[in-house]
């Protein structure tokens, strides 16, 4: 038999102005199960503490209800206390009659009978609370980040130089990302090299650090603390711990011209190669489809020349599983291409500006590789069609972008910036040119980012247009760009000899298969989502899943860093404990009448439902029940309301529970 | 404003389902701000509106509520990811029966109410008391559990037989 307590509380006046508190305990005191029923001035004081933890005692009490405030604000207070004196956190209840109460109502007659109910139910399902064990999950303390651009590279930093293990898996042959390629950066024009290519070397030197680039993630599978990975490394045809990195298999190579993609098509590489001469690992790979020993057989000569040995046409892709306990997604952005309407993309196309097929229109990555030191052209600002300097040149911006009746509704955020950058750049490269740039609005709010904007105009002559491009076209060797004035309100023509257009950023491609590995949600751009857009910026909803960079949503360099770092500390604060600790919320089965429709693994969002099989002393397969993980269960508790068969149940908001509940009304 | 508060023959039952996350902190949000709403609504605290079973809002009906509210988070808001798009599903289904069944739908509301929506969650509440009180008491639940009332004894005669047919 169950003694129930009860305390009152009067929350200053807060309760008691509205809510006849004595009354309250009178009444609860006659329901069946209560022992005792008190209240009390502050309930969670210390000294309101203390009468609840030594009633318990002195009563040999077994369940209570706090009747105070929201348990949203309390709950945890109270259960400490309950669980201080003795007895399961779990058998504590809090009836809220502030704000659901006290605070809503002015009539006391009214206020009262309703505290008396919403006690009452609690009181109900008290008695139906079980004893609830604390959930620990053990923590495998070594992370995983994918990605190595400039936040996935930060994220691994600041996560090895606590002392904790990281694996950093990288699609492309090299780490970098887009930042390698870039030439100066905004809002203080560094070179992006020198501050990149020291922290790349950082990485590979990290003894803390392993880097699996030319790699990607076939398969996740675990939960918070304890994720199983399963990584690709795509055959590279070098044995990495041979190569050298001397670069006299490229020098042979007899393949030259090979668009490189790192240079937007602008240089050429061969088919052994390293994408940049500052790559990490620097350690060339082989294009297996331009190569001629693998479509003809015959070549070889790297090999040949090779001194360590290292190029092996045989390399097969392998597959490494790696524990980890946490994961921060950095897989970045892509710029749209308006040559292509990629399928399923929800732009749609931009053939007025024959991006593509006018050899000098380009987009804003090509430019920074035109205005790299270490860029095809040196650091020249030369027409791709025939090498000369362009002397007129036209910024469009939001291209894809803010352009809602194409697709793509927000802001990329970072073109504003770039393309007053470029006017700069190319007004120090160019001194005789003239830019002209096309915007809709000047989007500027961060630390000097105005001021940057504003010297673009006002030092470096570019002539800001407000308006939009209508249409581009080929005229002899110029390129004629046609667009409106809005501010005076005239058209404008424009004889360019080159067009660089701001194209929006988006999610890398297949951003969404890499997320249903993971099992983290997207928007409608695949953007990957965090938790809550405010307050929990840099976690994914599902546990142990940080996102860090563009890949959450356009983002410059400082705020791709800070996010990093702050991905990286969530992961340290995850990392520094031994065992996880977790509510018990969380679903059981019932393996005695589970029929095994897995009606609940298909309803679960966070893929906690398990097949287990149930076998005879013999080892007969008898049947296949469901089971549910409670390290990965979210405790939503939508598997129950889905059972057919009732076998699924959620600790915490049994039916009985809730039944007694409705009863009590 | 309330100097006068109009007394009324008839006072519904509401009991609303809602979940912890947005719905349940929407009307702690409507305390915390000291709005007014009428005392007529008892509120069931669960997870998330995907562990709400049909069977409660029956349950209810047959407890003697007069309206039943199920209320959580937008769509696209779920703490628990997507728990209540498997809610509107389910109740989707629901209410056909429930119309079948003779439940005038208009006693059952569902609605999104998130944490910072602390007045539109006074608006659901003093709409759908207001609606039920001119509506009048539910009764075609309430016969039938009276039809079922049984005393909890084991022994009576009736029951006998009633195994014996068995
Ligand atoms: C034209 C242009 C100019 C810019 N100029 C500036 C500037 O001057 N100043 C500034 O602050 N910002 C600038 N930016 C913004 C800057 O480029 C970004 O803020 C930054 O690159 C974001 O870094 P990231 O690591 O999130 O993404 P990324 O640089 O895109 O890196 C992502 C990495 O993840 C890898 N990857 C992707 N998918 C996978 C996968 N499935 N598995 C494994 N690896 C994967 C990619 O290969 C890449 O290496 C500019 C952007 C553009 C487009
Ligand atoms: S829905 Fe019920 S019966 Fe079906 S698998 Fe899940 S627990 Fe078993
Ligand atoms: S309670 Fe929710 S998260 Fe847990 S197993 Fe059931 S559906 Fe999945």
């Amino acid at each position: 038999m169950s003694r129930i307590g009860v305390f009152i509380c009067h929350c200053g006046e807060n309760i008691s102005r509205t809510v006849d508190v004595e009354r309250v305990a009178a009444q609860v005191a006659k329901l069946p199960g209560v022992a005792f029923s008190t209240d009390y001035k502050y309930m969670c004081s210390d000294p309101g503490q203390n009468l609840l933890k030594k009633t318990i005692q002195e009563q040999k009490l077994s369940h209570i209800v706090v009747a105070a405030c929201s348990p949203r604000m309390h709950e945890k207070t109270f259960r400490k206390a309950v669980e201080a004196a003795g007895l399961n956190p779990f058998l504590c209840e809090m009836a809220n009659i502030r704000e659901h109460c006290s605070w809503v109502h002015e009539d006391k007659q009214e206020a009262t009978l309703k505290a008396i109910e919403i006690v009452g139910m609690m009181v109900e399902r008290v008695k139906k609370n079980r004893v609830l064990p604390t959930i620990t999950v053990p923590v495998t303390k070594r992370a995983l980040i994918i990605g190595g651009g400039i936040a996935g590279i930060q994220a691994a930093l600041d996560i090895a130089d606590c002392g904790h293990e990281v694996i950093l898996v990288e699609r492309e042959p090299s780490i970098g990302g887009h930042m390698a390629q870039l030439s100066e950066t905004f809002p203080t024009l560094d070179c992006s090299q020198c501050i990149m290519t020291p922290k790349m070397v950082d990485v590979i030197n990290h003894p803390k650090i392993k880097l699996y680039s030319y790699s990607e993630i076939e398969l996740v599978e675990g939960y918070i603390g304890n994720f199983q990975v399963t990584i690709r490394r795509k055959a590279r045809s070098v044995i990495e711990d041979k190569c050298t990195g001397c670069g006299v298999c490229m020098e042979k190579c007899p393949v030259k011209k090979i668009p490189n993609k790192f240079d937007c098509n602008l240089g050429m590489r061969p088919a052994i190669y390293v994408p940049f001469p500052q790559a990490v690992p620097n350690t060339p790979v082989i294009d297996r489809e331009n190569c001629i020993k693998f479509k003809t057989g015959k070549c070889g000569l790297c090999q040949k020349v090779c001194g360590p040995g290292a190029v092996d046409y045989e390399q097969e892709d392998t597959l490494i599983v790696e524990a980890v306990g946490a994961i921060v997604v950095a897989t970045g952005f892509d710029l749209y291409n308006i040559t292509e309407k990629p399928k399923g993309s929800p732009i749609k196309g931009y053939g007025e500006f024959g991006h593509g097929k006018i050899p000098d229109v380009i987009d804003g990555m090509t430019f920074e590789r035109l205005a790299s030191a270490s860029g095809p052209t040196g650091g020249k600002i030369l027409r791709p069609s025939d090498g000369k300097e362009p002397k007129q040149i036209v910024f469009i911006q939001c291209i894809g972008s803010r352009a809602r009746e194409k697709g793509i509704s927000y802001c990329s955020k970072v073109c504003c910036m770039y393309t007053a950058k470029h006017t700069m750049l190319y007004h120090h490269k160019v001194h005789d040119g003239q830019a002209y740039v096309f915007f809709m609005d000047a989007r500027t709010p961060g630390k000097s980012y105005d001021e940057f904007w504003r010297r673009s105009i006002e030092e470096e002559e570019a002539v800001y247009i407000r308006g939009m491009v209508s249409r581009l076209y080929q005229k002899g060797d110029k390129i004629v760009v046609m667009g409106s004035d809005i501010a005076v309100g005239v058209q404008v023509e424009i004889e360019a000899d080159m067009v660089v257009l701001a194209t929006a950023v988006q999610p890398q491609k297949g951003a969404e298969l890499l997320a249903q590995k993971l099992g983290i949600s997207y928007d409608k751009y695949n953007f990957y989502s965090e938790a809550h857009a405010k307050l929990r910026p840099v976690e994914c909803a599902t546990a142990g899943i940080y996102l860090a960079g563009a890949c959450q949503g356009p983002k410059d360099i400082p705020e791709t860093v800070s996010q990093a770092s702050a991905a990286a500390a969530k992961v340290m604060t995850l990392l520094s404990k031994d065992k996880l600790e977790r509510e018990p919320i969380v679903a059981r089965v019932k393996e005695s009448t589970c029929v095994g429709c897995f009606a609940c693994k298909k309803v679960c969002a966070y893929g906690a439902v398990e097949e287990k099989e149930i076998r005879d002393r013999q080892g007969n397969l008898i049947k296949v029940v469901a089971y549910v993980n409670p390290g990965v269960c979210g405790g939503c508790g939508t598997c129950q309301a889905t059972c057919p068969s009732k076998s699924v149940e959620l600790d915490g908001y049994t039916d009985e529970q809730i039944v007694a509940m409705i009863e009590a009304l | 404003m309330h100097s006068e508060k109009q007394k009324h023959d008839f006072e519904p039952k509401i009991i609303a389902f809602v979940c912890t996350w947005c719905t349940y902190a929407g009307a702690d949000l409507a305390g915390t701000s000291r709005m007014q709403y009428p005392a007529n609504v008892r509120v069931l605290k669960f997870p998330c509106t995907g562990r709400i079973d049909p069977v409660f809002i029956l349950k209810a009906f047959q407890q003697g509520a007069d309206g039943v509210l199920v209320s959580g988070c937008h769509p696209g808001d779920c703490h628990y990811i997507a728990g209540n798009f498997h809610a509107r599903r389910r109740f989707a289904a629901f209410r056909k029966l429930l119309e079948f069944v003779g439940v005038d739908l208009e006693r059952l509301q569902f609605s999104w109410v998130s944490a910072a929506e602390g007045g539109k969650w006074v608006e659901v509440v003093s709409d759908l008391t207001e609606k039920v009180r001119n509506m009048g008491p539910m009764t075609e639940f309430k016969e039938l559990a009276l039809e079922e009332q049984w005393s909890g004894a084991i022994n009576t005669a009736e029951l006998k037989e009633a195994y014996n047919e068995i």
